[in-house]
């Protein structure tokens, strides 16, 4: 594998356009922010909606700063895999914790074993 | 001794090695942090509405907080660029804002720890409860408890030298209650959070004028501490966990700023790259309060 990777070998030009995505990325964060406070003033009746609402708007900000800040969207294969393996690992330890809490021991034990 | 590939791509992964390294690091730290984000989750899920105390943090200077990371978090970047253009003076500037940021951002997160150390919620035996502030002497008083009210006895070492002087039993004391308490909010569904979220910020005028409260009359008293409720504690251990990294990233990115930016003159390259891999972690730390801002200041 030769060295010509992407922003590895930038030249002037390139980090200009560069500079460019990371000013409009700051943007972006900065009205992300603003909707996801102004949302919590607007009083959205549903509890479910709001939480959704303000995750996704939290998500898409992460992924503005991992894709441009991070240089995810340019990035090579290695990070990619670790980053796949990290996000299987967290996504099952979150599924099993919030899992065992809609499985306490009353639901799994014979009568004669529970309460006392 | 040379360590290897810390400019050159190592052939296998394509990639230098420190680089590899704070990619290996921050998948420790999605575990660390996806680890008490879920206890989050499964602590709010199965708290009670009156005894989640959301409203009280104070939500424009959490946002003006977010506004500071975000910023330094571009202008890492900037300064990252900028050095990639042979611009180091320029570089230096950034990253100064970057450092400024990091300070700015601590120095709000302790003002807002502060007001919670001396912010308490008061259990009347007669099952009420209220939210306010406790004065003694003209100034506010931190950290009191339950113990506290009850005095304690001088703490003497083993040569019989007081450390700590007796404090006696407090009997009644100076209390400045707010408008609501945050269970309101919950009684009425989802209710007015603006109400509640005014109690922080309105010392002015959401507060009531000052009452006697006398012992006797308390089942419990807290300050906005970890041990008032697991809220709290989630609350601290997740943003202390987080400054924690702020501090950590501030140090880094300063001496790689200061001392440590004797390495541009002698190996430029290996210099960008390690402007690269701090700045990979401090986008981490901005990461994580991207998600943690909403979920204790809003939800």
């Amino acid at each position: 594998m030769t060295d010509s990777h992407g922003h590895d070998g930038h030249d002037g030009h390139d980090v200009q356009a560069a500079v460019r995505k990371y000013l409009f990325v700051f943007g972006a964060l900065l009205v992300g922010t603003l909707l996801t406070v102004g949302m919590y003033y607007v009083h959205i009746p549903s509890v479910v909606i709001t939480i959704i609402v303000a995750l996704f708007i939290a998500s898409i900000k992460a992924s503005l700063v991992a894709c441009y800040f991070m240089h995810l969207i340019d990035e090579r294969k290695m990070i990619y895999s670790l980053l796949l393996a990290t996000a299987f690992f967290f996504a099952s330890m979150m599924v099993l914790l919030i899992w065992a809490m809609f499985d306490p021991p009353s639901l799994t034990l014979l009568p004669a074993y529970q309460g006392k | 001794m040379e360590i290897p590939y810390n400019v050159k791509s190592r052939p296998d992964t394509g990639l230098y090695n420190a680089k590899l390294g704070i990619w290996l690091f921050l998948a420790s730290e999605v575990m660390l942090f996806g680890g008490l984000f879920t206890s989050y989750v499964v602590l709010r899920v199965n708290a009670s509405a009156e005894n989640w105390p959301h409203g009280l943090l104070n939500i424009p200077i959490g946002t003006f907080n977010t506004f500071v990371l975000i910023a330094s978090s571009v202008t890492v970047v900037l300064g990252w660029a900028a050095l990639k253009m042979n611009n180091f003076a320029r570089y230096r500037k950034f990253q100064a804002i970057t450092i400024l940021c990091a300070l700015g951002f601590l120095s709000i997160k302790s003002i807002e720890y502060s007001d919670k150390f001396t912010h308490y919620e008061i259990w009347f035996k007669d099952g009420h409860r209220q939210t306010g502030h406790i004065h003694q002497d003209g100034k506010k008083a931190w950290f009191w408890n339950t113990k506290t009210l009850a005095g304690a006895p001088a703490v003497k070492d083993a040569k019989g030298n007081v450390v700590k002087p007796a404090s006696p039993p407090i009997a009644e004391f100076e209390f400045s209650p707010d408008a609501t308490h945050y269970s309101d909010a919950a009684k009425h569904t989802k209710g007015e959070p603006a109400a509640a979220e005014h109690k922080e910020s309105a010392h002015a005028s959401g507060e009531h004028a000052a009452v006697k409260v006398k012992t006797a009359d308390i089942k419990r008293l807290s300050a906005f501490v970890p041990a008032h409720s697991t809220y709290f504690a989630i609350y601290f251990t997740l943003t202390a966990l987080h400054g924690l990294h702020v501090l950590i990233g501030a140090v880094v990115i300063a001496y790689i700023w200061g001392p440590g930016a004797k390495l541009w003159k002698t190996n430029p390259e290996q210099y960008v790259n390690r402007i690269e891999v701090s700045g990979l972690f401090w986008h981490f730390v901005d990461l994580v309060w991207i998600f943690l801002f909403p979920i204790l200041y809003l939800l």
